[in-house]
Formats: structure tokens, sequence, C-alpha cells
């Protein structure tokens, strides 16, 4: 779907646009926006609460101490909620696109059009929520008498932004069976019981088929917990890092050969 | 919507009629209902071994509350089985729905009562789900099959079917009553969500309630939540004795009639604000 070299100045300004008429649109109902930060700051309070309930009955997890816990709780929040503001609304919509024939749209304008597909509408309520997880993590490093190099932080934004890319990229891929069923949102649904799993310590599953396929199959045992361990200062080895690393690359090249593959298959709904 | 010729001793019929539209209608989510139910295993796995971590790093036997590790392994397991068959699953959406679109205006002019015939879609709904759901978790209660522990006693047979019902009365009016709020509200969809941040943890979905401190689990049980699911499961489990027992039906069966009273209340004074749109 290349048209034309990708400039980046010219997808800056097209996003420019999209984030701004996102912002007019979201300005128009003003309390809805402010309780779905209600919405996911509850739902954030929830798993702190559960994890203060397990600490009262013991000192460790799995060789995690409460705050390293909290810690990793505040980087999955601040990961998901970034991958909540930039795509998941997008991607849950891709079988609505297909279903009424809107992506034929979308197809033929001057524009990558999975670009388009996947930043279309940007959440920008999620931010605070992002910016929550963020202070749980800064006050977690505090509790724990950490704090981090510059170089760790900018490791940390690195190892932030891969985790963020596997959850697009596994997301997307699993919207991309919409053009095959009509009725996909029940699988886009169960990403999020996927999600739950990210801010458990990886640690607390036992070797065998369970841990190894949400490391190295669906990685969702390592988007959260090397971010986290990496401020702990508790990564066992570098390999930990380029794991996270190679499995977003791997998931991206994934997602995009699915989506060559649909779009070959795609035939359009409406007239 | 055609209805059978309603005469007043037709009552039952039409809301059986009602019954198996549901059931029809229902079928088409099938697919949909597996990969729920299938997914919903993921985190529910997890948190069986995140607690058989916990159980690890304490002495060999020794409990977390009143919980042994097996305990606590089938209080999980049968708060996914009352859950597959109770929870609500697309009816608060499509009330909110109803009422979005004005379809709820037939019901005014029908001799159909909308509470009730939503309610016949409910239990049609959760008869498939149930079917549905059944095969993932009966493979899944198949490999946990040690923890599985028979009913408490003989006086469980009966008690645990009528806790169960009163938990599917109250799940559905909380969902109906929630929903309801489209009346006033554009997108109910917060709401819900919102409502069902406090079901998750004090129904007893998260952890079981008695391993909080006494005084925060006492205060929980006089709220509605822990008779959805902490309470029927304790019930079947003979966790729950003796005059707890007692107050807990007690308290069950006064939150059922009193979420009726206030979905019929909030029903009454939405039609007041309702403007029928479309003809």
């Amino acid at each position: 779907m290349r048209h034309r070299l990708p400039s980046l100045s010219r997808y800056a300004g097209i996003y420019g646009a999209l984030i701004r008429y996102s912002l007019i649109h979201e300005m128009q109902f003003k309390v809805n926006f402010l309780l779905w930060i209600v919405v996911e700051a509850l739902w954030f309070g929830l798993q702190l609460a559960f994890m203060t309930v397990l600490y009262g009955h013991t000192d460790q997890i799995a060789g995690w101490s409460r705050w390293e816990v909290v810690l990793l709780v505040g980087c999955n929040q601040f990961i998901q909620q970034l991958f909540h503001m930039l795509f998941v609304t997008n991607l849950s919509n891709l079988s609505e696109l297909i279903r009424k024939g809107t992506l034929d749209l979308l197809l033929l304008q001057p524009v990558n059009t999975r670009f388009l597909i996947s930043v279309k509408k940007f959440e920008i309520g999620n931010i605070a929520n992002a910016l929550m997880g963020l202070a749980v993590v800064f006050y977690a490093l505090a509790q724990l008498g950490r704090a981090p190099s510059p170089a760790q932080w900018v490791g940390f934004i690195v190892v932030c932004l891969a985790g963020l890319s596997v959850h697009y990229s596994l997301m997307f891929l699993l919207a991309c069976v919409s053009f095959w069923t009509v009725r996909a949102q029940g699988i886009v649904w169960g990403y999020y019981n996927l999600f739950n799993i990210a801010r458990l310590p990886a640690e607390a599953f036992p070797k065998g088929a369970y841990r190894a396929v949400f490391t190295w199959v669906l990685p969702m045992l390592l988007v959260s917990n090397v971010p986290a361990k990496l401020l702990a200062q508790r990564l066992a080895s570098p390999w930990e890092w380029a794991a996270l690393l190679l499995m977003a690359a791997a998931c991206f090249i994934a997602s995009e050969w699915v989506w060559r593959f649909s779009l070959r298959h795609y035939t359009s709904a409406s007239a | 919507m055609p209805t059978p010729a309603p005469s007043a001793a037709r009552f039952l019929s039409r809301y059986a009629h009602v019954l198996s539209m549901g059931i029809q209608n229902t079928l088409v989510y099938r697919t949909n209902f597996l990969f729920r139910a299938a997914f919903g295993l993921v985190p529910l796995a997890a948190t069986l071994f995140l607690w058989q971590a916990i159980y690890a790093d304490k002495p060999a036997g020794s409990p977390i509350g009143a919980y042994t590790l097996a305990q606590m392994v089938s209080y999980y397991l049968l708060v996914t089985v009352v859950d597959a068959i109770t929870a609500v699953a697309e009816d608060d959406w499509q009330i909110a729905a109803d009422i979005k679109d004005g379809a709820v205006s037939q019901f005014l002019l029908k001799p159909l009562d909308y509470l009730t015939y939503r309610l016949c879609l409910y239990l049609s709904g959760r008869v498939i789900y149930t079917s549905v759901a059944l095969i993932p978790v009966a493979f899944f209660l198949f490999f946990q099959r040690e923890f599985l522990v028979a009913p408490a006693g003989p006086l469980t047979w009966v008690l645990m079917p009528l806790s169960l019902l009163m938990a599917a009365l109250l799940q559905f009016l909380i969902a109906y009553t929630v929903a309801l709020l489209s009346f006033w509200v554009m997108d109910v969809s917060t709401f819900i969500f919102i409502q069902f941040a406090f079901e998750f943890l004090a129904s007893g979905h998260l952890f079981p309630l008695d391993i909080l401190p006494e005084s925060l689990h006492r205060l929980l049980l006089w709220t509605p939540y822990p008779y959805l699911l902490y309470f029927p499961v304790g019930v079947y489990l003979g966790r729950i004795q003796g005059p707890d027992l007692w107050q807990g039906f007690c308290l069950q069966a006064a939150w059922v009639v009193a979420a009726f009273l206030i979905a019929r209340f909030t029903w009454s004074r939405g039609l007041r604000k309702y403007t029928a749109v479309g003809g």
C-alpha cells in the first residue's frame, strides 16, 4: 500500500491533524471524558488493592517484594495506558470498518492504510492515567530507595516502547481475524484477558508450557516485567531486555505479514 | 415480533415464547461465548499460579486466612463456575441500546412487561452461555480435579441452588438498573464499568473476602456484592455455617427485593424522562 515514499514530516503533519480532530471531538463530551479517566483510575486502584491484600499475607512472591510488585503494576499501567491512548480504540474498530465497508475509503487514501487504521483516533484522556501509572512507579522507587541513572531511564523508555510495540502488533494481529469472521469483537475482547497477566511477576509462573507460551509466543510476561526489573535493578542478565526487543521485532514482522495476507483476501462489503 | 393471542391465561406461555426466542437469538453468539470463556481461563490460571507461588514461600501446610492451598484453588474454581452461570454477558448493552434506539416504545404498547421480558432473555442467554462455556471450563476443571470438592453436606444440595438463583436475580437486577441510566445519560458504559469495578472486588471475584481484615470483611457483607459470588461459593464449600448462613440468606433475599424495587422505581422515573426517537 505504498503509493509514495513515506516522508516523515508529511506523516507527522497528518498525525497532528488527526490528534487535533480527536481533541475537538472529545471536548464535546466533557463529562464523559472525565468519567473514562475515573473508570481507568478505579481499575488501576483495584490492581493495587489486590496486591496490597496479597502482601498482607506474605512478604514476598517469587522473590518480589511488595514495592517491587507495586513498581511492576505501575509500569504495566503506564505501558497499557499509552497503548490505549494510541491504538486500542482504533484496533477495536477494524472489524466495524470491514463490516460496513468503510475500509474501502481508507484504502483509496494516498496514505499508508495500516497507519491510518492504527492511529486515526487519539485518546487524550489516557494521558492522565498513564501519568498516574508513572507516579506510582516513582513512589515505588522511592520506597525501594532506588535512584536509576540517566542511562537506565533511557533504557526504560526503550523497553517501554518495545512493550508498547508488542501489545500493538499482537492486538493488530487479532483484529485481522475480522477479515474472515464478521463478529470478531469477542476475539478483540479476549485480548483484555491477556493484558491481565502482564502485571504479574514472571517468576511466579513455574517453568512449563504456560510460561513458555507467554514469553516466547505471546510475550505478555516480558512487556511489563522487563521495564520494572530494569528500574528495580534486578535484571538477571542483559538477555532479558534483549529478549523483549527481539520479541517486539518478531511480533511486528508477524503482524505486517498477516496484514498483507489479509488484504489480499479482502473482498469489500460495500457496493 | 409476533406474540401469541393475548388472553389473560396465556401469561406464562407468552414469556415462554420470549425465552425460546432468546435462546435462538443468543445461539448466534456461541462462537463469541466460546472465545470469551476460553480466554477467561488465561487470567484464572495466572491467579492460581500466583497463589501457588505465595504458598510455596510459606512453611508447608500453613494456611492463608482460613485457606489451605487446595481450599484456595477450589474457591477460585467455584467462582469460575458460578460466574459462568450467572454473569451478564450482553444484556446491559442491549438494554441501553433499546432505550437509545427507542425500541422500548413497543413495550409501552404491548402487553409485555419490559423487566420480565429482559429477565427471560437473560435466563436464555445464561442457558446458552453456560452450555458453551462448559467445554473449556470442564476441560480446565478436569486438570484441577484434585481440588474440586463435593458439596459440604446433604443440605447444601438445597441451599446452593437457592443461593445461586438469588445471585442470578440480583446480578440481573443490578445490571438492569445500571443500564436504565441510559434514560438520563448519553453513554452508560462508564457507569457499567464503574459498577463492575466495585463488583469485581466486593463480590469476591479477585480473592475470597474472608482473607481481608475481619472488620472490613464484616462491613462488605452488608453490601449486595458478596451475594453474587462469595456467598453462593461459601455455601457450597460449607465455609459459611450456623448463624452466618441464615443471616446471609436473609440479607441475600433482602437485597434481591430491594434491587427489584429500585429497578421498578428507576424504570418508572426513566419513562418520565423518555422521549421516543423514531417511529
